[in-house]
């Protein structure tokens, strides 16, 4: 055929068809995305720090193993609240001339995806050791450790923020270990990833391939509630440790914990629903139960799983004791 | 919904035909060596048993066997009709005797054959570019290798610039962009001359391109390291001022190439120039779509990762591979092509599928539905130019797979082609939604980015590098460590690729089923990504054994070897004479 022994109109045609699928898949899409999104109306964008901490995460590569995108099926609800939409890059564009834009949406979940980390572990203090050495506190982690976002000083300075590393990991090292203003930014960054809320009225997305709900039986009684160990595991257990110890200087014991096993249910509530920072040996808790939406069924089962375990044991609460504090905690938070 | 049932899902019944299909062509060909060794062992047998009777013969028997023998070797003296003159061969009738003198360990393949006169000047240029392609591939998996290490032992160093987060994106690109990008275009700089049947345009665009190359990967390299990149995009890390040198390399190559074709003494244009002039020009495209630094908001990033990522693997490395294949498969099988109108039928269907595709990693994302949908009926569609493409290639061997017990490059082109069929059609397997559900975000996209970019892009490389080298240098790489380079590289990959695939989609499953907490994932993951370890090294010794043979292909000293042909002979007293005159 003439036309195949021609190169010109050979090559010109393949090149044609080859850009002009283009403009259908990939051009176009792109740019009615970006046109027709907008940021919600409560999204805040990023401060200046939180800003610098990205530009660290982009530059240490974190996309590789994390991924920012709460895909719409039932197995990605532990996430976050609801599934990503395209309102929540919108507010994201190109960093630099140099640079593209970084959505970090990610490809790859080879440790937990980062959406809605903010609200899922906002502790300062954790996230600086888990920086600096995660195996610190998440034993079986294989992240890497970030050792050269941190000095070593001999005394801490006016404004200096103090990481308290467990002896195991901070072997031939004599002085204080202090975030770098990196170490900081990063933090701030991750403090700052959570899922914007949908607009008043607004019903999110519905997730995909749910899964068969197991029956429940009775509401109210200690058989059938969720199970205790996975949820402890899931909130508690990154600072608390698996072994109900605590880190020494970071995170309290619960083990033989006067709290856990006391009869002061209303106070042990109260911490988990609103945190906690009484004393100056530990670290600040954050308010993990309001932070991850727990239910009464949900906080009776960590409470029944922490007054059960590593020889902890004392009387299991039921449902109802629990309901009524966490009600009364509803109303006087309002106000 | 239940997970017990994901045997009855389709994506899973395709997908482990397809990884069983490498498995079969694996264990066939061990099957045949071994059935060897058992024959050899059985006749050692039957020596012994022998032996132990000879050993127990009485004298009058061994009298009558020695009679027998005398009758029996009774001949005539062979020079009864010619007397005592010496034998000439006047026509030279006899030729290229080939003699075995010592024991041979190994089997002997055939050697490579001279071909027809290439300029020494267009040889060296792709020497060039092999031995620097051969350097990536080196030092991209000494890091490929070491990052696998890092999943083991993660804190087996404390070094910003070798943290895991900055050092996975330089193996993939220094593979990428380094190793099997220069390959590609050092192997065209010999097919398209040939295939057009005119010089090349230009030998010094050659070197001008094979330079902005080099120089694009170490800054890319460098920059990665130091925390310099483009923002987390897949293969898209290099900033574009550092991509640019890349596609200016490229640019100038493709017209460097154009103009040898259209100054072709050929009517056609060979099928191969379609693949590789294609493919060079949809890099351009896709690179200057992805790298525009003025556009990409939002979603309109990811929308274009999706297309550049994918297109990047399947209209550049993809189709130049394929181009290449049109070229050295026949000449290796020296037949043509089966069918040209069928790789003409998979050159169009390619460019038609391929390039819907892209967004098929971003399933279940926030990128609209529909293009989702088209992505996947893509991957559908892709199922025409493998079928069509694995046939052409697979009817072109019929009738000469006794050639490929004897050859050291043939092999590499097999498993190639096997891995072409078996890798896309998973690729395809994977974009089912459901699948998606079970297999995104593991490993598995790892294994099957290595089952294909490993299986069959390097392999194809090497096949084709062991077929050219020896015949721009005349010297031929030892067989045995051609042999062993094949071997730990197959077996390396397959110990790679399967524990890997297995784990993932164990936690894929976990992951799905919502018992369990992430951390139990990873730790699941251990032993998997340690067999992941054990792979990556087999296949890194393997980069080793290629880096040797490649060496030996092309050093310039050759070995002293004293003449014994009389054409040798009568060369070197020439050589001599004439060295004489000039003193």
């Amino acid at each position: 055929m003439e036309f195949f022994d021609n190169h010109k109109k050979l090559f010109r045609t393949a090149l044609g068809l080859f850009v002009g699928l283009t403009l259908i898949v990939a051009i176009r899409p792109a740019i009615n995305n970006q046109k027709n999104n907008a940021p919600l109306p409560n999204y805040e964008p990023l401060s200046e720090q939180a800003y610098l901490g990205k530009k660290s995460f982009i530059a240490n590569g974190c996309v590789a193993c994390h991924t920012q995108q709460v895909r719409n099926v039932d197995m990605d609800k532990i996430w976050g609240n609801r599934p990503g939409i395209a309102a929540d890059y919108a507010g994201i564009t190109r960093t630099d001339f140099w640079r593209n834009t970084a959505t970090l949406m990610g490809t790859e979940r080879t440790g937990p995806d980062l959406t809605n980390i903010g609200a899922r572990q906002p502790s300062m203090a954790w996230n600086l050791l888990h920086l600096y050495q995660p195996r610190a506190v998440v034993g079986k982690s294989i992240m890497p450790a970030y050792p050269w976002l941190f000095q070593i000083k001999n005394k801490v300075g006016k404004n200096e923020v103090e990481v308290v590393v467990p002896d195991a990991y901070r072997k031939g090292i004599n002085g204080k270990i202090i975030a770098s203003q990196e170490a900081l930014n990063l933090v701030a960054y991750i403090q700052s990833l959570k899922q914007t809320p949908l607009p008043n009225g607004k019903a999110p997305m519905e997730f995909l391939y749910k899964k068969k709900e197991a029956p429940t039986g009775k509401k109210g009684s200690t058989l059938n509630l969720p199970d205790g160990k996975l949820l402890y595991t899931n909130n508690c257990m990154s600072c608390h440790q698996a072994n109900g110890e605590g880190l020494k200087g970071a995170f309290p014991p619960l083990k033989g914990s006067p709290i856990v096993l006391g009869d002061n249910l209303e106070l042990y509530v109260n911490i988990i629903m609103l945190g906690y920072d009484p004393r100056p040996e530990y670290a600040t808790m954050n308010a993990v139960g309001t932070d991850n939406n727990l239910t009464p069924e949900e906080v009776t089962a960590i409470i029944n799983h922490e007054r059960t375990s590593w020889g902890n044991n004392a009387k299991k609460v039921t449902t109802e004791e629990v309901k009524k504090i966490m009600d009364f905690i509803k109303i006087t938070t309002k106000k | 919904m239940g997970t017990k049932n994901i045997f009855n899902e389709w994506g899973i019944i395709i997908t482990l035909l397809l990884i069983a299909l490498p498995i079969i062509v694996a264990s066939i060909l061990a099957i045949v060596k071994a059935k060897a060794i058992i024959k050899n062992y059985l006749e050692k047998k039957e020596q012994e048993r022998f032996n132990n009777y000879v050993k127990d013969l009485t004298p009058i028997e061994v009298e009558k066997l020695e009679q027998r023998k005398r009758a029996l070797e009774f001949a005539l003296s062979n020079n009864e009709l010619s007397g005592k003159t010496q034998p000439v061969d006047n026509k030279g009738l006899i030729d290229n005797i080939s003699t075995v003198e010592t024991l041979r360990f190994i089997e002997q393949k055939k050697k490579s054959q001279p071909r027809p006169y290439i300029e020494p000047e267009l040889s060296k240029l792709i020497i060039w570019y092999l031995g620097c392609a051969t350097f990536w591939l080196l030092f991209g998996t000494t890091v490929g290798e070491y990052l696998g290490i890092k999943f083991v032992a993660p804190d087996v160093d404390h070094y910003s610039w070798l943290s895991f987060g900055r050092l996975r994106p330089v193996h993939t690109n220094a593979v990428f962009w380094g190793w099997a990008s220069l390959a590609m275009m050092g192997l065209a700089y010999y097919v398209i001359p040939r295939v057009s049947n005119v010089p090349i345009a230009s030998i010094r665009t050659g070197y001008r391109s094979l330079i902005l190359i080099n120089v694009s990967v170490v800054l890319g390299s460098l920059f990665l390291m130091a925390g310099i990149n483009n923002g987390g995009g897949e293969y898209r890390e290099y900033i574009w001022p550092v991509m640019a040198l890349f596609g200016i390399g490229v640019f100038i190559s493709l017209r460097n190439f154009f103009k040898t074709i259209a100054k072709r003494t050929t009517k056609e244009i060979y099928v191969s120039n379609w693949y590789i002039i294609s493919a060079m020009m949809f890099l351009l495209v896709i690179a200057v779509v992805a790298y525009w630094p003025s556009w990409q908001t939002g979603l309109g990033e990811t929308v274009v990762q999706g297309y550049y990522m994918h297109q990047g693997v399947g209209m550049w490395f993809m189709l130049f591979n394929l181009g290449l294949m049109y070229y050295f498969l026949p000449q290796q099988l020296n037949k043509p092509i089966y069918s040209y109108s069928l790789g003409i039928l998979a050159f169009w269907a390619q460019i038609l599928f391929y390039t819907l595709i892209g967004t098929h990693h971003f399933i279940f994302s926030a990128i609209p539905w529909w293009l989702q949908t088209v992505a996947i009926v893509g991957s559908a569609g892709m199922i025409i130019p493998v079928v069509a493409g694995t046939t052409n290639f697979l009817m072109t061997f019929k009738g000469s797979w006794h050639k490929l017990s004897g050859s050291y490059t043939l092999p590499f082109y097999l498993i190639g082609i096997i891995f072409y069929f078996t890798g896309s059609l998973q690729g395809t397997a994977e974009a089912f939604r459901f699948t998606n559900l079970v297999w995104h975000f593991t490993d598995f996209t790892v294994a099957h980015s290595h089952l294909t970019m490993y299986g069959i892009i390097c392999f194809m490389l090497w096949g084709f590098i062991y077929t050219i080298v020896p015949r721009l240098t005349g010297k031929e790489p030892p067989q045995i460590t051609v042999g062993a380079h094949f071997w730990l590289a197959l077996i390396g990959l397959l110990f790679y690729t399967f524990p890997l695939m297995y784990g993932s989609t164990l936690r894929g499953l976990m992951w799905m089923e919502g018992t369990k907490s992430f951390i139990e994932s990873v730790e699941l993951m251990a032993p998997y990504w340690l067999w992941r370890a054990i792979g990556g090294s087999l296949m890194w010794l393997s980069h080793i054994l290629f880096a040797y043979n490649f060496y030996v292909m092309v050093k310039r000293k050759d070995k002293i070897t004293v003449p014994t042909s009389p054409i040798d002979i009568l060369k070197a007293k020439q050589e001599l004479d004439t060295q004489a005159q000039t003193n």
